[in-house]
């Protein structure tokens, strides 16, 4: 692993692999969505309304996988000091923010015709609503302060201290009374949810992950370039 | 020999997440029920809440228990959990979800044993199928209208 910390490494790796990881992305939200769309049947309760699930549940694991993906950055930026792992969390934090919202924003609305309320403050929605604050307090606390280190080790603190918050979701419709229903896929005695809307949901749930590796992919290499635009100007200043 | 510095972040971070976990675990163990957005019928009869309390009841709509009156949006329900049930007359829509044998989540006051509801909520359960899945079940005989009542008891 230590081979592909090496920012250099990385970014000539970067270059072979994004349009790969592109196509696949697209290709999968193509099949994803036409299954959801067309092919998946409608629901013998919620009726239509169950198209919503296929962005819904896949920005939900969205929001949970990057925020674990941060954490794990956050940890190897403290410890190990690789100077990738810092730039890779700042570059998840905002993607996990939009999935986490759009989650929120799907469940609202499918919550309104099928709940009657667009909100409650169950255990499960709450939780979530708190992995969105996580962010966004990682977000601004990365641009807190003046010296950019400081901000980057801070935020990865609360990065590490927020996984608590994860179990916390996944199990909050377990552990309490909550409107919110249980889990369908991810559970002991197998998935409750028929095959044909179990595939293009599973789809759609890998077409985000790889538009994650996408997008991660562009913004780490962004932010290497920005990096060295600094460092030159810096010179270009200091050197005169 | 002295840790490498290496060694103690990684020490320093693991029992920090571990303390910190410990810590939420020990609030939400304390804060127990208080986390959980209802209570079950069971619940009310014995606690019997008083009525200028707003409680929160959640739990099946009994089969056969629903009552319309005629030219007014009055509906009178029962909720269950298998062991108690609570009555319920709620004045308003209700969402689509609403059924007998669905689970509602209900706010409302309990004034001699009847809740006097302001809002009641669908629950929907964990089962995702289309129709046609449905009908087959029913017809091979293996439809259980009750997996949600099932899973109430479990959770008990």
């Amino acid at each position: 692993m230590h081979r592909f910390a090496n920012p250099t490494r990385f970014l000539k790796l970067a270059a072979i692999i994004q349009p790969w990881v592109a196509g696949i992305t697209l290709g999968l939200f193509a099949i994803g969505l036409y299954m959801a769309f067309f092919t998946a049947p409608p629901d013998y309760q919620q009726g239509e309304s169950v198209r919503i699930m296929y962005v819904h549940v896949p920005s939900a694991w969205m929001g949970m996988f990057c925020y674990a993906a941060m954490a794990v950055a956050s940890a190897v930026a403290l410890v190990w000091k690789h100077p990738l792992a810092d730039v890779a969390g700042k570059a998840t934090a905002p993607v996990g923010a939009a999935f986490t919202f759009l989650a929120l924003a799907t469940g609202s609305l499918w919550g309104k015709p099928m709940w009657g309320t667009w909100w409650v403050w169950d255990a499960r929605l709450t939780s979530m609503l708190i992995l969105l604050f996580l962010y966004i307090g990682y977000m601004a606390l990365q641009g807190a302060f003046d010296d950019r280190a400081r901000g980057a080790r801070a935020s990865a603190i609360l990065a590490l201290v927020g996984v608590v918050n994860l179990p916390i979701i996944k199990f909050s419709v377990d552990w309490w009374n909550t409107l919110h229903q249980p889990a369908s896929v991810i559970k002991m005695d197998g998935p409750s949810i028929h095959p044909d809307m179990l595939w293009p949901l599973l789809i759609m749930a890998v077409a985000f992950k790889t538009y994650y590796v996408w997008i991660l992919l562009v913004r780490i290499r962004q932010e290497l370039t920005a990096n060295k635009v600094r460092i030159l100007r810096l010179k270009q200043v200091h050197g005169g | 020999m002295p840790m490498k510095r290496k060694h103690k972040r990684l020490t320093f971070v693991m029992i920090g997440v571990s303390l910190v976990g410990v810590a939420v675990g020990l609030v939400l163990f304390a804060l127990g029920d208080g986390v959980s957005l209802f209570h079950s019928p069971t619940d009310i009869v014995v606690k019997k809440p008083s009525p200028e309390q707003r409680v929160r009841l959640g739990g099946l709509v009994e089969e056969g228990s629903v009552l319309r009156e005629e030219g007014s949006a009055v509906v009178q329900f029962k909720v269950t959990d298998l062991e108690h049930s609570v009555q319920v007359v709620y004045k308003g829509l209700l969402p689509d979800l609403f059924r007998e044998g669905q689970g509602i989540v209900t706010t409302g006051k309990v004034v001699d044993g009847t809740l006097v509801a302001e809002e009641v909520l669908a629950k929907h359960d964990e089962n995702y199928m289309p129709p046609e899945a449905v009908e087959a079940l029913k017809q091979s005989g293996q439809w259980k209208p009750d997996d949600g009542a099932e899973r109430m008891e479990m959770a008990k």
